[in-house]
């Protein structure tokens, strides 16, 4: 997915590039100080309360309430601190450790400024992060799962787009579980057809990938204005409601986020940790990873390159799929055009973040899916930043994720490139 | 497509008979099997035959068969041809550029915003002046995701797609900025351009709804411009270098950093242009979303032009007579114009897949000899 670190370059580049890096760290860091510093600080009053639990819970605990000022006062502190060390030394062993906790940190003062004074439910918020974080886990993952044998997957958006659709047409049609077997299936298929395309018609990836994608919105948009406008019981899907687990459910916190959800998000959760289990503890996994690595190699020893190509890209796009019937079957009910709205892309970052780990997309799309659920929850909280900017803070965490860490996460060695059996 | 000119262009380059096949038969093929299977489209759609040749012949007439289809067409086709030209352009430099909609509306904006400001200028100062700062513009914001290339190393593809998405919003919140929002209008709505800095329309002595325009003419200059930029100077030679082999280019001495910049700001600055273009030749001010996803069809001309300036004014051409006549078609047989993007979206799989259509069609291609695909 990303430009491949040039492994012939002498030692002595790589560290200038990586110094350079750790400086740009630097500068993004010292740049959240002066923020919080400028924008922040001048007009915080009182304090912001957190609610951690609801009127309703088993086992309800306090309020958590920060003062503002000190808190803002601690942050600027440890921004400029974490900056400054960046752009003076270049720790180059912990650029991306920086980055994580300085962006932590921006948004948790950002929190504090947007409440001072008011309360904030901040268990619900968790609970709409893990929620928003769901196609972008699974996008992540698909694209885990076709990367890692050197197959550059695009077209995860439209295969989510694919598996809204499916899942509100047949889900309307068969009810819940047809619609979301018929997304994961449509999505494999879509996964087959990548996989036809690049691997055995040899077309470049990007392509093959921007192509699906439009042709996927074009034919859900075609068929959802010629026939979902007439029929609409064909768009009329049920919502998978939340079940909450048992006792688990009940843990302040923990229990809403992870335990009292519906259907796709235990089964993000499990999908991320059989995907784990399958890529680095199982044969099938080994020799997947062997074919993102070195194909050549994984050939002479047997391995059925293309074979295990078209399976793990087939897989990635029935694990698309089933993220894709979040949109209509986990969330609303109904497709609208273009309703994936770049999760797919934003599940690609994930996948770069998570260094093309399972766990880690799942860890990245978290935090993809709390920037998210942020931004909905302060349009409640009447902050004086336009909620325009808010909307767009996704994208941009995304570019300075992707621009800070490309080059330290080191994508399989053979990724992008096809393979022509000898 | 077998226009004259690719005609004069193949004698003169004396190219051989599979590289004839890729440039000709593949496209037609292409063209072919998309209409095929967008009729499948309908049929599986429960449109009945009679209105799937309707629709196909109302394809035909809107956007080939009156004098007003010649103008909706050439309309169409002028910000696809610009637009594409800049993201060929990126492709030879091996940049996969998906930003021409963010960087198209940045552009489009900053023309309505110059064209506005200035309303007393005459028009021959204002209207270079807008154009200007409608590439500059675009220019400016693909270099973003240029720079952060050159850098870092963040693949373009995600910047690029992030800084679109980052302009949609961005364009709203600059269409309700009091000083760039219509006076008494509270939905996101620029102020309209002044007369002077709209591209005159060229045909309004013959019917005033004509809506064809100068921008013809630009899109025209900027295919020649293009062509010299890649083929003729040394920074096209670097582009092309740089594209066909990084590696190589860089112990050549071409500075990979630069011309990844470079080859990013040409192309904004063509996809700013083709935004001034609607804005100042069809629209007259700036709407949100008023890209209408040029910038991603684009993406398919450039592809189905191979690249090739002239190829991506044939691809322009053709995809703004699918445009021009999907209009036509949805008001003649009630068929969703979005069948236009299926049909567009299957021709490049094609265009772009030469094993698969010579797969599909195994007639009319020399027989291919052993030994692994064409290059």
């Amino acid at each position: 997915m990303t430009a491949i670190p040039d492994t012939s370059a002498p030692i002595a580049r790589i560290d200038t590039g990586k110094q350079r890096q750790a400086r740009i760290t630097g500068i993004v860091l010292l740049g959240c100080a002066v923020l919080v510093a400028l924008v922040f600080l001048p007009d915080i009053n009182g304090s912001a309360t957190f609610r951690l639990s609801r009127p309703t819970d088993r086992f309800p605990i306090g309020n958590l309430v920060v003062p503002g000022g000190p808190f803002l006062y601690a942050a600027t502190a440890i921004l400029a601190f974490l900056g400054a060390r960046q752009f003076l030394r270049g720790g180059i062993r912990w650029t991306s450790l920086s980055l994580g906790i300085g962006l932590a940190i921006l948004v948790a003062a950002f929190l504090v400024w947007a409440t001072a004074g008011k309360a904030f439910s901040l268990t619900g918020m968790l609970q709409a992060t893990m929620v928003r974080a769901v196609p972008i886990a699974l996008g992540g993952l698909a694209g885990v799962l076709s990367e890692r044998v050197a197959v550059v997957n695009i077209a995860i958006e439209g295969m989510l787009l694919a598996g809204a659709f499916t899942g509100a047409l047949v889900g309307s049609l068969l009810g819940g579980f047809g619609g979301l077997f018929a997304a994961v299936a449509v999505g494999g298929l879509f996964g087959f057809i990548l996989a036809a395309l690049v691997v055995t018609y040899r077309m470049d990836q990007i392509i093959a990938g921007v192509v699906i994608n439009l042709f996927v919105l074009g034919l859900t948009s075609y068929v959802s204005s010629q026939v979902f406008a007439e029929h609409r019981f064909l768009n009329n899907a049920p919502v998978f409601r939340a079940y909450k687990i048992p006792l688990l459910g009940d843990i302040p916190v923990i229990g809403p986020m992870f335990f009292q959800q519906n259907l796709f998000v235990y089964g993000a959760l499990i999908m991320v940790g059989v995907a784990t289990y399958y890529l680095f503890h199982t044969r099938m996994g080994l020799r997947a990873r062997a074919v993102g690595e070195h194909p050549r190699a994984a050939d002479t020893l047997g391995i059925n390159v293309y074979r295990t190509r078209y399976i793990n890209v087939t897989l990635a796009g029935m694990v698309a799929g089933f993220g894709g019937a979040w949109f209509t079957l986990g969330a609303v009910g109904r497709f609208d055009e273009g309703m994936t709205g770049g999760r797919g892309y934003i599940g690609l970052a994930a996948m770069i973040f998570g260094r093309w780990h399972p766990v880690g997309a799942l860890a990245a799309a978290l935090v993809f899916g709390f920037a998210d659920s942020l931004q909905q929850k302060l349009a409640l909280l009447n902050t004086p930043i336009p909620s325009e900017f808010l909307a767009m803070s996704p994208y941009i965490a995304t570019i300075i994720v992707v621009a800070g860490l490309v080059g330290r996460a080191r994508a399989p060695a053979a990724d992008g490139q096809p393979y022509v059996k000898e | 497509m077998s226009d004259t000119s690719i005609q004069e262009l193949m004698q003169r380059r004396l190219i051989g008979r599979s590289e004839l096949e890729d440039l000709i038969v593949v496209p037609i093929f292409a063209v072919f099997a998309a209409l095929v299977l967008g009729a499948l489209t309908m049929l599986a759609t429960n449109v009945d035959l009679a209105t799937i040749g309707q629709s196909y012949i109302a394809l035909l007439k809107g956007s080939v068969g009156s004098l007003n289809a010649w103008s909706e067409t050439l309309t169409a086709a002028a910000p696809l041809t610009l637009a594409g030209l800049g993201l060929a352009l990126g492709f030879r430099a091996g940049l996969f550029n998906i930003g021409a909609e963010g960087q198209l509306l940045m552009g489009g904006m900053a023309a309505v915003v110059v064209g506005f400001s200035f309303a007393d200028l005459p028009a021959v100062i204002l209207l270079p002046m807008s154009l200007l700062a409608g590439a500059l513009t675009g220019a400016l914001y693909a270099s973003i995701a240029g720079w952060l290339k050159a850098t870092t190393g963040a693949h373009e593809v995600i910047s690029t797609i992030m800084l679109n998405l980052i302009s949609y919003r961005l364009l709203d919140f600059m269409l309700r900025m009091p000083f760039i929002q219509k006076e008494g209008r509270a939905d996101p709505i620029s102020k309209s351009v002044p007369e002077a800095a709209e591209l005159p329309r060229l045909l309004t002595f013959v019917d005033v709804n004509l809506r064809v325009h100068a921008g013809i003419f630009l899109a025209l200059a900027a295919v020649a411009v293009t062509y010299w930029i890649l083929f003729k100077s040394k920074i096209g030679f670097e582009f092309r270098a740089s594209g066909e082999n990084a590696e190589a280019a860089r112990f050549a001495g071409i500075h990979s950093s630069v011309i990844i910049v470079a080859a990013m700001a040409t192309a904004g600055a063509l996809a700013g242009l083709a935004g001034a273009n609607q804005v100042l030749g069809v629209l007259g001010r700036a709407t949100p979303g008023f890209s209408a996803g040029i910038g991603f069809t684009a993406i398919a001309v450039a592809l189905l032009g191979r690249s090739h300036p002239v190829g991506v004014l044939l691809a322009g051409l053709l995809f703004g007579a699918l445009e021009a006549g999907g209009r036509q078609m949805q008001v003649d047989a009630g068929v969703s114009i979005d069948l236009i993007g299926i049909i567009q979206a299957l021709i490049i799989i094609f265009i772009a897949a030469p094993l698969l259509v010579r797969a599909i069609f195994p007639w009319g291609f020399a027989r291919q000899k052993g030994g692994g695909p064409q290059p």
